[in-house]
């Protein structure tokens, strides 16, 4: 009787339990609720397309798409010795042409097997052109054909690169990007002398870094002047941090061509005063210094506004404490004031290091030749040379490096002492 | 059965009245209230499209309204995004020539009957003749010829009154020291370079074929680099010209006209191996019946012999039609005579080069990296 009892409550304890999580549960997934619509807006309109975009960086149907019949034949070539394929591969391939010159496919494969052997794109918008008014009866005349319309098809080097990069998936875009090119002639991937990928990742990083530093020290005794004085001119001095904050960000960089250039406002002063002749005007635009100064100043607000959110919460008496027990003033700072703005620190400068990292605009305006960003190649293969996998997999590239930078930065600093406000 | 008979007849002529009149009403309504979007470079430019084709056809057509897209710089790369999409809001787009071609190539544009979609040219020629072989693919229809040439500061004090005459004159910095602005691209300069360095002109493409005449353009233009502003803005030459950043820079003429004639700088022009290309309409393909039918009636009216010539009073780019020559008057607004600031102008065309659009599609890639390479050397 009274083991039943006790099995009873047993149940009852447990059921409870779990009625008590189920409600839990429920009361977790009704929170999720107000959250969905942003949580669908940023799946559909950031990660979506983020994902499609960075899966083009390997993708490469398009090839053995439309290239239907040959590319399967192609494969079982033996490309290693100097023999050229066989009139039947030959004879598929001016099918694939003739198809493909239809629905003008052709040329946009071309241009892909351009990217890694230089000549295809023109051999391939010829060949398609006259393949449409080609008859031919078996193989062997297929081949004279397109020997006739391009000697280049004799060229075992193109036919090598067309096998190399007629499979689904490739490579070929992240060796472009790591300065990587395919040799036809030794078939293997060679580093490109002329490679710029690398070093510009590098010079990214570089500036990125010399910028939040800049930003850092600029930033740091302003927000310790802001969060110090009596909150009426304080306000008054936000406002002037604010403001080039609110302006459209093409008028301060097209501002600050004005003010750097040879004929600028800060040359013509200095040539006025005569500290530079006029001969030897000075150039700090369309370089590396125009890049660093026009972006230290568009980012310093990411820096002032963490850094004095949180120096605003400092009790000005812990200062004082410190100084009445007997330390002095840098021993006050720095033990006992700078510990604490650490959080401040930390989120501004991640906050200005991955926006640096990424900007595009500023530094294609002022930086010329040698303070442009990898974000402008980027630019540059998705507007003009349309090669959208090699942007897409520099943009890969570039997210990697800032996610391995994050989590380094985490397990140095740590996110969680990041404070944003 | 008679009576039947003449019923049927009756019944298949109302429903092929009604079908018509259903077919037909939309035609007709769309032609009445239609909203055109036209694609096109943005400032002066589009300016005179508006002033010389826009207006006026409003103005006939009250129903259409035109709206002017600013995207010309980056239509291939959004007509693909949007063909990829399967939603093209484009209706008409002003491309260059090399675009064209890779448009037309692609399928993304529209192909074209010239004679018959096109008018005639005032002197009765067909669109085929007139145009003749500016018309380098079934889909373009070329509006203009333009060049991309020098312009360089009349007041140079170092230059002791000395003038640049060939394009060696903008390599040779002893004669005449200063800084050059030069586009931030491989095209045109490696061609430049290599005219400035004694190659032939009709050598140019072969020469550059070869990694010795590679190496041999890089090489020249290495003796100027210190002293190149790049550009990548149309507006950015005559900007620096004006301000005297720059003493000669490359850009598009009708830029440099307006520097010269409108603002009236001391710059003047160097017509010294200017480049042509061509620029004009794609219709994009895969547009609904009714906006390719308001496209086209559009584009009969703005392509004819006096609209052409016409866009030459607010800008100076050579009208694409041969009929149009004669008609090229004066500028709107300053009234100045046009025809001898036109590229093709036989005093301005005596060395003219034209851009070899086969040897760029297949060499842009990796030449344009060996450029970045080298700039950032």
């Amino acid at each position: 009787m009274e083991s039943v009892a006790q099995q009873e409550q047993v149940i009852d304890g447990a059921t409870l339990k779990l009625r008590f999580r189920r409600a839990e549960r429920r009361k977790r997934y009704g929170a999720l609720l107000p959250v969905l619509p942003l949580l669908l807006f940023i799946i559909i309109t950031f990660l979506f397309p983020v994902g499609e975009m960075l899966l083009r960086s390997i993708d490469n149907k398009k090839v053995p798409n439309v290239l239907q019949m040959s590319a399967p034949l192609l494969q079982q070539w033996d490309a290693s010795g100097d023999a050229l394929p066989d009139d039947a591969v030959y004879e598929a391939l001016l099918q694939d042409f003739v198809a493909g010159a239809k629905d003008k496919t052709i040329t946009a494969v071309g241009q892909r097997l351009n990217y890694e052997v230089s000549g295809v794109s023109s051999l391939f918008r010829k060949t398609a052109r006259r393949a449409k008014k080609i008859e031919w009866a078996d193989a062997a005349e297929a081949r004279e054909a397109m020997l006739k319309i391009d000697a280049k098809w004799a060229d075992v080097n193109i036919w090598r690169g067309i096998q190399r990069f007629s499979s689904a998936t490739t490579a070929g875009y992240f060796l472009a990007a790591t300065d990587y090119r395919y040799n036809p002639a030794v078939q293997e991937y060679q580093k490109n002398p002329e490679g710029i990928y690398i070093s510009l990742f590098g010079r990214t990083l570089f500036i990125s870094l010399v910028i939040t530093l800049l930003t850092l020290l600029l930033g740091y005794p302003v927000s310790f002047l802001l969060s110090n004085l009596p909150s009426k001119a304080a306000n008054l001095l936000i406002i002037f941090v604010l403001l080039p904050f609110w302006t459209s960000l093409l008028v301060r960089t097209t501002s600050w061509i004005v003010l750097l250039q040879k004929e600028g406002v800060i040359n013509d002063t200095l040539v006025a005063l005569g500290i530079v002749g006029d001969g030897n005007r000075l150039e700090i635009i369309h370089n590396q210094t125009g890049t660093i100064v026009a972006m230290t100043h568009i980012l310093l607000p990411f820096m002032i506004l963490p850094l004095y959110s949180v120096m605003k919460t400092i009790s000005p008496y812990h200062m004082r404490a410190a100084r009445s027990l007997g330390a002095n003033a840098f021993t006050a700072f720095r033990r006992v004031y700078f510990p604490q703005t650490i959080p401040g620190i930390g989120a501004g400068v991640i906050l200005v290091f991955i926006l640096a990292i990424g900007y595009y605009i500023t530094p294609e305006l002022v930086g010329g030749a040698e303070g442009t960003f990898i974000s402008n190649r980027i630019a540059y293969h998705v507007r003009s040379s349309l090669n959208w996998g090699l942007a897409a997999a520099l943009g890969a590239m570039l997210l990697v490096v800032v996610l391995v930078l994050y989590w380094c930065y985490d397990k140095i600093v740590g996110v969680d002492n990041m404070k944003l406000g | 059965m008679k009576l039947m008979k003449n019923k049927t007849k009756l019944t298949t002529i109302t429903a092929v009245l009604v079908a018509g009149s259903l077919l037909a009403q939309p035609l007709v309504n769309a032609a009445e209230n239609i909203d055109l979007t036209i694609v096109s470079w943005g400032g002066a430019y589009t300016t005179s499209q508006q002033k010389a084709y826009h207006e006026p056809y409003m103005e006939k057509n009250s129903g259409v309204k035109i709206t002017n897209d600013d995207s010309s710089n980056e239509a291939v790369a959004r007509l693909r995004a949007m063909k990829e999409a399967g939603n093209v809001t484009w209706d008409l787009v002003d491309v260059v020539a090399a675009d064209a071609l890779r448009l037309c190539d692609e399928g993304l544009a529209r192909e074209m009957d010239f004679d018959k979609e096109l008018a005639k040219g005032n002197d009765g020629s067909s669109a085929t003749k007139d145009f003749g072989d500016l018309l380098v693919n079934e889909c373009f229809i070329p509006q203009i010829v333009y060049s991309t040439t020098f312009g360089y500061r009349t007041d140079v004090p170092e230059w002791n009154g000395a003038q640049p005459t060939s394009i060696k004159d903008v390599f040779d910095l002893k004669k005449f020291p200063g800084k050059r602005s030069l586009e931030k691209r491989p095209v045109n300069n490696l061609e430049w370079a290599l005219l400035a360095d004694g190659v032939p002109a009709d050598k140019i493409y072969d020469v550059l074929s070869t990694e010795a005449g590679v190496k041999q353009a890089f090489a020249k233009l290495d003796t100027i680099k210190d002293d190149v502003i790049w550009w990548s803005a149309g507006a950015d030459t005559p900007q620096r010209l004006a301000d005297g950043q720059v003493v000669i820079g490359s850009t598009y003429n009708g830029r440099l006209f307006s520097v010269i004639e409108e603002e009236k700088q001391p710059v003047a022009m160097l017509w010294d191996w200017q480049v042509f290309d061509l620029d004009g309409w794609i219709v994009p393909a895969g547009l609904s019946a009714d906006r390719e039918a308001a496209v086209l009636d559009y584009l009969k009216f703005a392509t004819d012999t006096q609209r052409l010539a016409d866009q030459a009073k607010y800008i100076s780019y050579g009208p694409a039609r041969k009929s149009s020559a004669p008609l090229v008057g004066k500028h709107a607004t300053l009234g100045i005579d046009m025809a001898p600031h036109m590229p093709t102008d036989p005093k301005n065309a005596k060395t003219t080069l034209l851009y070899n659009f086969e040897w760029w599609a297949d060499n842009r890639d990796e030449m344009d990296q060996r450029f970045q390479a080298w700039l950032s050397q």
